[in-house]
């Protein structure tokens, strides 16, 4: 079985807010001393397709990026988790592809490198987090989708899947090829890689392309980003007052009850 | 064009006999015509309901098409938006008439105004940022027949509930939650439970509790949980890391309860306590009950 999984670059989303700061003019975040990371949901999604290869066997993992020349470090780091091959599509054209575009290059991307029975990608990303990308590729391919999916087991000639639903689970059988968006949970937080797994990943080969080779237009049609701005909360947080806890307490009880009471 | 408002909904004979329903309430309220198709929501397949709903779309064309976040509806716009020829975008706290849709972004930490490019705009808007439409008359509603999907490469075999029917987090107005700080799963059951059960709060926690798998991952309010947007979120043992606050970012009031001062969580705070929940939760517990009787 041939998996799919794409990979995403983004801005550490754990730098704080007070570090955060935007490019009115350019619409995006500014880099500032930040780290790049591979999106999380696109490292569950390389985690969930790692376990599957592992209970069923027969399973070429191949991992795809469209982003900047630095999305190379995100697909290193997959070889290193011990996906098979690794391909990167560079974004010369346009900083901002909307997720009709990026659903776009990577169908024509996944078309090129071969015949593939699952394609994985994260269920959102942690920047814009748009949660399109799994969706619009599956019917750019004419494929079925599953959402939400944090585990897979083969079924004969099928797959079963388990995805969360906002009051508990579901079991889905899907016959290939499917597209699956992937979520996080207990089971498939992202292996770290040993450190000479990551050496040897460094001399793997990559796979690159541009969007011009894939002969997809990366103007955005779908949508475009007309604003982007720091929203200004004002939010000074009262201690509640009081010499003893008790007196803390009694009138933190107060405040709560006066909240609450209002609704 | 006429300011037409349609309401589509997935009903099955069952739920439309007591519905006077969900659908029929939201035409009421805006005076609108309801379709509805006739395939039970209980019953959802996905290809199923987005071919139905592709077909329903095509023969009504609306220029936008309202979404709620629920997981269906976030696995169907996108694709609901490529075969009308749409765009669609997610997560809507606003939108115009000239089908600009504001959005939060990076985490909570940024907001976005997104300009759709084609119609039908397909939007999920997130919930409670829109009060709810009131009063007017019931129309009856125009059903369809669903429609048949000959070949599903996908089939739901299985649906498991791990909630006791509550609300969805989502529309909760008052959520009490726990992170690291509280421990252990006895914290949770001991402390923070009863003292949502007196608050008429639903629960909910942060990823490391839902990882350390003291709660259940349907509680999980972040980043890669929930967004929810309370009138007040009382975050106890939460240190407010930005994982987390991403998920908070449309509450209307935010208080915790925190050891340490320095927490990032008292950043986002309206007040708070900074002291360990176990002395507090008892005691506040104490003073709810005292107080409310």
């Amino acid at each position: 079985m041939n998996i799919l999984v794409c990979m995403k670059q983004i801005l550490d989303p754990e730098v704080p807010a007070r570090d955060f700061r935007v490019d009115a003019l350019h619409k995006e975040a500014e880099r500032g001393s930040a780290n790049l990371v591979t999106n999380i949901f696109c490292e569950n999604a390389l985690e969930t397709a790692l376990q599957f290869r592992e209970r069923a066997g027969d399973v070429k993992i191949t991992v795809l990026s469209f982003g900047a020349p630095s999305a190379e470090d995100s697909l290193r780091k997959a070889l290193a988790m011990k996906a098979d091959a690794a391909a990167l599509v560079i974004n010369e054209g346009n900083p901002h592809p909307d997720p009709l575009t990026v659903a776009q290059v990577l169908a024509a991307a996944a078309k090129r490198l071969g015949s593939f029975d699952l394609i994985l990608v994260g269920r959102e990303s942690g920047d814009w987090g748009a949660g399109q990308t799994g969706g619009l590729l599956a019917e750019e391919l004419g494929w079925p989708c599953l959402s939400f999916v944090d585990s897979i087991e083969s079924a004969g000639g099928k797959v079963r899947v388990k995805r969360q639903t906002e009051s508990g689970f579901e079991i889905v059988e899907a016959e290939p090829p499917v597209v699956l968006t992937i979520t996080n949970d207990e089971h498939n937080v992202p292996r770290i890689p040993k450190v000479r797994d990551v050496m040897m990943a460094h001399r793997q080969p990559l796979t690159t392309f541009n969007t011009a080779d894939l002969g997809v237009d990366v103007s955005s049609r779908y949508y475009e980003v007309a604003q982007l701005s720091i929203p200004q909360k004002e939010s000074h947080c009262e201690f509640v007052p009081g010499d003893t806890l008790d007196q803390k307490v009694d009138a933190l009880a107060r405040r709560l009850l006066e909240v609450t009471a209002a609704l | 064009m006429s300011n037409d408002v349609v309401i589509v909904v997935f009903s099955s004979d069952r739920a439309a006999e007591g519905l006077a329903g969900a659908g029929e309430r939201l035409a009421s309220a805006m005076g609108g015509r309801v379709f509805e198709i006739a395939i039970d929501p209980a019953e959802y397949q996905i290809e199923e309901c987005l071919t139905a709903l592709t077909e329903t779309c095509r023969e009504l064309n609306p220029r936008a098409i309202l979404l709620s976040n629920d997981t269906y509806s976030q696995e169907i716009a996108p694709r609901l938006a490529h075969r009308l020829g749409g765009s669609a975008v997610g997560d809507g706290v606003a939108i115009t008439a000239e089908l600009r849709v504001t959005r939060q972004v990076y985490g909570g930490k940024a907001q976005a105004v997104i300009q759709l490019k084609r119609t039908p705009a397909v939007v999920w808007l997130r919930a409670r940022s829109f009060a709810p439409a009131s009063g007017g008359q019931a129309p009856s509603p125009v059903r369809t027949g669903g429609a048949p999907v000959l070949h599903a490469q996908t089939r739901i075999v299985e649906r498991r509930r791990e909630t006791q029917g509550e609300a969805r987090l989502e529309d909760a107005r008052v959520i009490v939650s726990g992170g690291r700080g509280i421990g252990g799963p006895e914290g949770f059951s001991g402390e923070l439970q009863p003292l949502a059960r007196l608050l008429g709060a639903q629960m909910a926690a942060s990823r490391a509790a839902c990882d350390a798998g003291w709660v259940p991952l349907t509680w999980q309010v972040g980043q890669t949980g929930k967004k929810v947007a309370p009138d007040l979120y009382l975050a106890i043992g939460i240190t407010g890391a930005s994982q987390h606050m991403a998920g908070i970012s449309e509450a209307k009031q935010i208080a915790a309860i925190n050891i340490d001062r320095d927490a990032p969580i008292f950043k986002h705070c309206r007040f708070g306590i900074v002291e360990d929940y176990r002395k507090v939760v008892p005691l506040l517990r104490q003073k709810l009950s005292a107080i409310q009787r």
